[in-house]
């Protein structure tokens, strides 16, 4: 019964959903971080979504989704000169992430919104089930 | 002379098993609505209804065992490609409010051919008590 998928559908939406939130939390917990040197310094990560194709008898099905990579942002570390910072290099320099805020403000609110509406869904095809399972009462 | 369920329930069975259908081709939309590249689809549930249950040629029945040729088609149907009304640049297709209104009225629809259908067994069940 393909009412069924729309569990499976939902399901692979919200973990894949949760994990950008993950990736979120974990971006805006590091934001602050700075470091002398710009290979050890932590980078804003964002993970990349794909559809999963489920092929039945050469029909293309209903598809969910998931996480195929988490991918690390290659935008510039700002540099900035504060000699007395411990973390400075021998220059005084320190770098500081490239996790923007704002960015992932967005990205919070557009990954729990779209986590709401698949609850939403999942809770809908549970009702329709459960009326069917009542049919002819 | 014994009951027909096929004819005596219409073509709410084959309602009900579309709608069901193009409930989850509905969920891949909205839960996809993220995805980069990837395109809404639907079901044309009117034109995939009249092709099983309408004035298709039917099989030949030449036994009472035989199973009827209608319905059939009904999973096989393809899904058609959503024409986007405003694309946004990842090729996303995918307008998360239409979809989600959609799924909703599917929901109303689906309710309301299991209505009809517990209308057609209570009917039937009236019939069979004789008072």
């Amino acid at each position: 019964m393909s009412l069924f998928n729309v569990f499976d559908i939902a399901g692979s939406g919200m973990s894949a959903q949760s994990t950008r939130l993950n990736t979120v939390s974990s971006n805006m917990a590091n934001s602050n971080n700075v470091s002398g040197n710009k290979d050890d310094l932590y980078r804003a990560k964002n993970p990349v979504f794909a559809t999963v194709m489920h092929d039945i008898a050469g029909r293309s099905q209903a598809s969910g989704v998931r996480v195929v990579r988490i991918e690390e942002s290659n935008q510039e570390a700002t540099m900035r000169y504060e000699p007395n910072n411990p973390m400075a290099n021998e220059m005084g320099y320190i770098y500081q992430t490239n996790v923007n805020a704002m960015e992932e403000m967005a990205n919070m609110i557009s990954a729990s919104r779209s986590y709401q509406n698949n609850v939403e869904m999942m809770n809908t095809a549970k009702q329709l089930m459960l009326a069917t399972l009542k049919l002819g009462e | 002379m014994p009951i027909n369920f096929d004819k005596a329930l219409g073509n709410h069975e084959q309602a009900l098993m579309l709608q069901a259908r193009r409930a989850s081709a509905l969920s891949s939309n909205i839960v996809n609505s993220d995805t980069p590249g990837y395109k809404a689809r639907d079901l044309d549930f009117k034109a995939v209804l009249k092709n099983t249950t309408g004035d298709m040629l039917a099989m030949n029945v030449t036994s009472s065992s035989h199973m009827p040729s209608f319905g059939m088609d009904s999973m096989s149907a393809q899904l058609k490609y959503r024409i986007p009304n405003q694309p946004s640049l990842d090729g996303n297709t995918v307008d998360i409010d239409m979809e989600k209104s959609a799924y909703a009225e599917n929901a109303v629809r689906y309710q309301t051919s299991l209505r009809f259908l517990t209308g057609k067994f209570k009917g039937m069940m009236n019939a069979l008590r004789e008072n």
